[in-house]
């Protein structure tokens, strides 16, 4: 009988050749030991909620006041939901075209779009057009909509910071396409050098590869540095010459935990740099509602803002997502309430502040705890998490358990992070998974195990890590930046 | 140097797919809609219709009531164990809510699920759809997605190497799969139902097709099956539904079988019988803004299975509340339970008021001149034939639209009521249809039927040969 068509053999091999370490071997490892009973901290994926970190209230109010819209009918209804609550509900619900069951337009609520670019415009200073937001399923839907829309086949390169979100990698690969990596460089704070970004798109071209596009992930995911404005402006001029799509990851644009380099936006730079290329460089910015202090990771809500991409392209754009029909309309109520939040004078503005504050605060300080925990363990470097949630320490790895890799037939930082796991159920994902220098073993975890846990946590991790270079390090030499 | 960005740079697979649901006519309609916001009166209408596409809610259908206090239970589950609360909502629906909080890690429905959905969630689904097939269904065969449409996506993904690849697709279809397919690079292999015969499914149809593919050197790789049907509306005998398996087992063909409408059955001698792999959105609920959904993915190996999992993983999970949804309709209001008769008669109020608008639409438009209408036996649309005299035609072809698109827009613009040409699903060349969904309010229907009347003589009168 011939070969069914759902064998393995016969499976598209771009599916075959995505990875996504984030949910990949670590995690599924401790899956397995969580179902055996072992304690297991994840640390392995930015999902605040799942380690205890409380969802902010007055979202959830409006949002369950959505759902069961014959509660705002109901003359108890002030008992249970303070009044900002419910006139906002009856806002967002006077948006919709028949309630949270209908599907929206798919570019999302238009009302819910005009507080986003309103949301844009107070941020940056500068307008921004209704028309040419998008809100998706989570940004990594945006993400993949507006890869393959760009990717015509593996003759098609996107330039990718590494180490990087493996959402890019994994995009990429899905689509045909072909990834031009650019290094950040450890010990410059994981800072981006434009020389880096000409030798690798000139290596790209030599070997026949037209570079269309760059992302930035700013703050970095896994490394968290912030970009600086002069960085930003240098891409920009960068993109300009090379006739290349900027796409701009901001998804942890409130994750900030140094005062040195606030969070500035990609639009805000091109806009500021004024015209010609103000209004030649075509950008398209990412958002969400999963991270920041909000972290609502299982609404799954996103948008995509465009700058610059003509009409007809936004069409196509449009075309494709009416294919899947409407995002899921709660989340584009989650987008709007974190877009457009209590202001001063509201009822629930003190919890509002209260609640963002603590967790905003908590974050900084944990992001210091973890780099000061693992710069004190031996053989770890780690630089400072200037924002996102990660911290991505660099383990020395003694050439003794390298070799010990090998001979388990795993790369040497999935052993040791299997290890560390085994040993603590600190479930993390392995440098690799993210890409680094060739011969430089990373680990990246979260910062969001809850504060009282983690003094716990750098102990557990320490005594773990010092036993393990007990019994690999012979003092010898190791592997270095 | 042309900007990264524009028509002639981007993936011309985008630029290849159509979706005629959400096409053309429809930003017509918004321009009228819109027109007729800023000038009452404008317009010999008072009112857009949209019956292009199958969104209850937004035509008045109201939702279960049982289903969304649990939901909004889960959203803000701090108001669970306050007093006030038990006068708010009925006390099964916060029992539910606390069984399903308990079944999410740590009740945070906050946090990223595992990439194929709450496992508690889709054990209460495996156990619907064993209580639904007599069969036992396996939670970890069960993916859940936002909606109907990335599960279609992440199988064309899978199963499509090449645009030597095809799939066999129904025609008329849901132009989900052929625009799927074109995204995904592969070939539609089209096989025709017989409108003559209630839109059968003939198994000859399906080997001469798959016979001409081959000889064209396209590798044909799945079949989908649409049951009951969309646009055309039959439900599949049983006996058909065995040879088409039969006719995948042989062929070795993946069997993709879009059963969201399993639960719009209209006529006592049909019944629904699942192919065992589904993702639903409709039924009686219509909870379309929510996405959500699921594919029970059946008899492949643990290898494939991976990939699957792989892809699902690298978009995290799905959204939590339309999970929940999901497990929700698989496992409704039992007899005994608190607002199981008040969920009953939401229930059967909407399927009966379904089975009454499909039959008078039905009527309406078998009565129109030159118009034949097979019965919907299920789903939510009606797939009217229309004879189009010649000098429609010709007067068609003089505006550049296919005849069907020259028709629809001429029943928008006098009658304000939205269809969808059935050039957007396919039809037999030189047939001509449209599909209009049976979703209004049932007051509203006989306004729509002789609006309909009206304009159709009238453009029979202008056009008659």
């Amino acid at each position: 009988m011939a070969p069914k068509a759902l064998d393995y053999e016969s499976l598209n091999e771009n599916v075959k050749k995505v990875q996504y370490a984030v949910r990949g071997e670590l995690y599924l490892r401790a899956s397995e030991l969580q179902k055996e009973g072992k304690k297991i901290i994840f640390t392995n994926v930015g999902n605040p909620h799942a380690l205890g970190q409380k969802p902010l209230t007055f979202p959830r109010q409006v949002v369950a006041l959505c759902q069961a819209p014959f509660l705002l009918d109901d003359p108890n209804v002030g008992l249970l939901f303070p009044a900002d609550a419910i006139a906002r509900a009856k806002h967002y619900l006077s948006m919709t075209s028949g309630g949270l069951g209908a599907y929206s337009d798919s570019r999302g609520i238009p009302g819910i779009r005009k507080e986003v670019a309103e949301f844009i415009g107070r941020r940056d200073e500068y307008p921004s057009d209704p028309e040419l937001i998008f809100l998706t399923d989570g940004a990594s839907k945006g993400v993949m909509q507006i890869l393959n829309t760009i990717i015509r086949g593996e003759g098609d390169g996107v330039l990718v910071p590494v180490p990087q979100y493996p959402l890019y990698s994994a995009a990429i690969s899905l689509f045909g396409g072909s990834l031009v990596p650019y290094y950040l460089e450890e010990t410059a704070n994981w800072g981006l050098d434009v020389n880096d970004l000409r030798h690798a798109v000139f290596q790209a071209r030599s070997k026949g590869i037209t570079v269309r596009a760059m992302v930035i992930i700013n703050p970095g995911n896994p490394t968290g540095q912030c970009l600086s404005e002069a960085n930003l402006r240098e891409i920009l001029h960068f993109c300009y010459q090379e006739n290349l799509v900027l796409l701009g990851d901001e998804v942890y644009q409130q994750n900030i935990y140094q005062d040195e380099r606030p969070f500035i936006s990609a639009r805000k730079v091109l806009m500021d740099m004024g015209p010609p290329i103000s209004k030649e460089i075509q950008l398209v910015s990412f958002h969400t509602v999963s991270k920041g202090y909000w972290g609502e990771c299982g609404q799954r809500g996103g948008y995509f803002e465009m700058t610059n991409i003509p009409p007809q392209t936004v069409d196509e754009i449009y075309k494709v997502a009416s294919i899947s029909l409407s995002p899921n309309v709660p989340a584009q109520i989650f987008m709007a309430l974190m877009v457009n939040p209590p202001k001063p004078g509201d009822i629930s503005y003190e919890q509002y502040i209260r609640e963002s504050k603590g967790i905003l605060e908590s974050l900084r300080r944990r992001a210091r705890i973890m780099t000061d925990g693992f710069n004190s363990c031996r053989n770890v470097v780690c630089n400072f998490t200037e924002g996102a949630m990660y911290s991505f320490p660099q383990i020395r790895l003694p050439p003794k358990a390298i070799d010990a890799a090998k001979k388990a037939g795993k790369v040497p930082d999935v052993f040791y992070c299997l290890k560390l796991l085994e040993a603590t159920g600190i479930s993390t994902v392995p440098g690799s998974g993210f890409g680094q220098k060739e011969g430089v073993f990373h680990l990246r975890t979260t910062i969001l195990p809850a504060e009282e846990d983690m003094p716990a946590i750098m102990a557990s991790f320490k005594k773990f890590n010092d036993e393990f270079m007990d019994e690999y390090d012979d003092h010898r030499g190791y592997s270095r930046m | 140097m042309a900007p990264p960005v524009s028509l002639d740079t981007i993936n011309p697979k985008v630029l290849e797919c159509e979706y005629a649901v959400r096409g053309e006519i429809v930003t017509l309609a918004q321009r009228l809609q819109d027109e007729l916001k800023a000038k009452p009166g404008s317009q010999p209408f008072d009112e857009i219709l949209y019956c292009n596409i199958g969104n209850p809610q937004s035509l008045g259908q109201q939702p279960i009531a049982f289903f969304r206090e649990v939901l909004a239970l889960c959203d803000h589950p701090s108001i669970l164990d306050k007093s006030e609360t038990q006068g708010l909502f009925s006390a099964d629906a916060i029992e539910r809510a606390w069984q399903i909080l308990d079944q999410i890690p740590g009740r945070a429905t906050g946090a990223y699920s595992h990439s194929q959905g709450v496992k508690g969630l889709r054990d209460t689904i495996a156990a619907g759809i064993e209580a639904r097939d007599g069969f036992p269904a396996n939670p970890n065969d069960i993916f859940l997605t936002d909606g109907a449409s990335p599960a279609v996506h992440m199988m064309m993904q899978l199963l499509i190497r090449s645009q030597k690849d095809g799939m066999l697709c129904p025609i008329p279809q849901y132009p989900l799969y052929s625009a799927s397919i074109a995204l995904h690079g592969g070939s539609l292999v089209p096989y025709y139902l017989d409108e003559a015969t209630g839109w059968g499914l003939e198994i000859s149809e399906l080997k001469k097709q798959l016979e001409d593919a081959k000889s064209k050197g396209i590798t044909v790789r799945a079949l989908v099956v649409i049951n009951p049907g969309n646009p055309t509306g039959q439900v599949l005998a049983e006996d058909n539904q065995r040879a088409i398996v039969e006719f995948c087992k042989q062929e070795g063909l993946v069997l993709l079988a879009d059963e969201v409408y399993q639960e719009n059955v209209y006529v006592p001698e049909k019944k629904f019988h699942s192919f065992k792999k589904i993702a639903r959105s409709m039924g009686y609920y219509g909870e379309c803004g929510k996405r959500g959904g699921y594919m029970e993915v059946t008899g492949f190996s643990p290898e494939v299975r991976e990939q699957i999992y792989k892809v699902a993983s690298v978009n995290l999970c799905s959204n939590i509340s339309g999970q929940i949804l999901a497990s929700l309709v698989m496992s409704p209001p039992k007899v005994g339970d608190e607002s199981y008769e008040s969920y009953s008669a939401e229930k059967d109020g909407i399927l009966s008021s379904l089975a009454r608008r499909a039959k008078t639409l039905e009527d309406a438009f078998n009565n129109l001149e030159g118009v034949t209408c097979n019965k919907a036996e299920g789903a939510m649309y009606l797939f009217p034939r229309i004879r189009l005299p010649q000098k429609a035609i010709k007067a068609a072809e003089a505006a550049k639209k296919a005849p069907d698109a020259f028709y629809c827009q001429r029943l928008l613009n006098a009658t304000g009521v939205v269809v969808v040409p059935g050039s957007g699903f396919g039809q037999v060349p030189g047939t001509w249809h449209f599909r209009c969904t049976i979703l209004p309010q049932e007051d509203k229907i006989p306004a729509i039927v002789s609006r309909l009347t009206e304009f159709h003589k009238s453009f029979m009168d202008e056009f008659r040969d």
